[in-house]
């Protein structure tokens, strides 16, 4: 128990500072860290949850603190979400006093500039992980396409598309 | 660091600690998928905390750190406000509902996770979320498509995490710089 709680608050802190572009961009590095190296839950697992806490309201990285409560009930759901979200506060806490003098420097618009490929090339990575592990029948590919075309072409609330995945698969285990 | 509560400046009356929380708190209640604009809503339309060019300045900042944009939102306007105890207040207020929920979510899910119905309607549900995230990649690439450095950093980046899946830590130490010093060489 002491040991995946140390494992949970090591994983979260690392990636709570790596999380440039917000949440998505490290979802992949959650799956690996999760699923290939600790092998706390399957894939197919990982994206259930991971779709899970996409249902919930709030801020999208609530998959963190159910990973947390999957693993290791309270203790690790306060645990990875401590890890999670602190370091990357009190970094927010100290830049806010800071930012009057770095907002207006050259480097701050290019290092901005420079982020913003690597979040879209992690942001592409979560879309194929996640795909790669939830899309594992024709059906369920199909509702992927769909829900992806969804999202692209119109403005459908997410969790309206969200909410016809479950129904879509829901219908196939009555066939 | 000087609050502004404190120095007493700006034409809007400074939020207290409890009202960052119920503000945040409100945002987490109902932020269903997409919480930025409604944080937008709360902090400029409805308490007026924020002038529109506060608020744009501040989430330019909150996107520049690490974290989650919304999360950072809570925590720098908590701090500006009221230091580290509207920052508390703030990040406790915005993640208080959505936590509570996540349980929720987490002993359903362990509790039947089993039966058949259920499981087909979890992929179903991890099926469309994976739809959500391909929008979401597609909107991310389509302002980028035309500039080929920075879409040589997007496919570099995606052979490594998705197709090598080397460690993050790796892959961002190698290629964030890179990145960077691609975009203060060729501009944007």
């Amino acid at each position: 128990m002491t040991a995946t709680l140390i494992a949970l608050a090591l994983i979260f802190t690392e990636l709570s500072l790596m999380a440039f572009g917000g949440g998505y961009a490290v979802l992949p590095e959650i799956q690996r860290r999760v699923v290939e190296v600790q092998h706390w839950v399957t894939p197919a697992e990982f994206s259930a949850l991971f779709a899970l806490a996409q249902a919930a309201p709030g801020p999208n990285m609530m998959i963190v603190p159910l990973i947390g409560w999957h693993v290791a009930g309270l203790p690790g759901l306060l645990v990875s979400s401590l890890a999670k979200f602190l370091p990357s506060s009190l970094i927010t806490c100290m830049a806010v006093s800071a930012w009057e003098r770095f907002r207006d420097r050259p480097w701050r618009a290019v290092v901005q500039a420079g982020l913003l490929p690597v979040t879209a090339g992690l942001v592409a990575s979560s879309a194929v992980v996640i795909t790669a592990a939830s899309a594992t029948s024709w059906w369920l590919a199909g509702l992927t396409g769909v829900t992806a075309a969804l999202s692209v072409f119109t403005r459908a609330h997410p969790v309206a598309v969200l909410a016809l995945g479950a129904v879509g698969g829901l219908a196939i285990s009555f066939f | 660091m000087t609050t502004i509560a404190e120095a007493g400046q700006g034409g809007v009356s400074a939020p207290t600690t409890r009202q960052l929380f119920t503000g945040f708190l409100g945002i987490g209640l109902i932020g269903f998928g997409g919480v930025l604009p409604l944080a937008r809503r709360m902090l400029v339309d409805d308490k007026a905390w924020l002038s529109p060019q506060e608020f744009a300045d501040l989430l330019g900042l909150c996107q520049f750190l690490p974290g989650g944009n919304v999360i950072n939102m809570s925590v720098a306007v908590g701090m500006k406000f009221r230091g580290w105890r509207g920052a508390l207040a703030g990040i406790l207020g915005l993640t208080a509902v959505p936590t509570a929920f996540v349980i929720v979510l987490g002993v359903l899910y362990d509790r039947y996770s089993t039966d058949a119905h259920v499981q087909h309607l979890f992929a179903g549900l991890a099926a469309a979320s994976a739809g959500l995230l391909i929008g979401m990649a597609w909107k991310m690439l389509k302002p980028l498509l035309k500039r080929p450095v920075a879409l040589l950093v997007v496919l570099m980046l995606f052979f490594a995490v998705a197709m090598l899946r080397v460690p993050l830590i790796v892959a961002m130490l190698v290629l964030a710089p890179v990145s960077i010093l691609l975009a203060w060489r060729f501009g944007q």
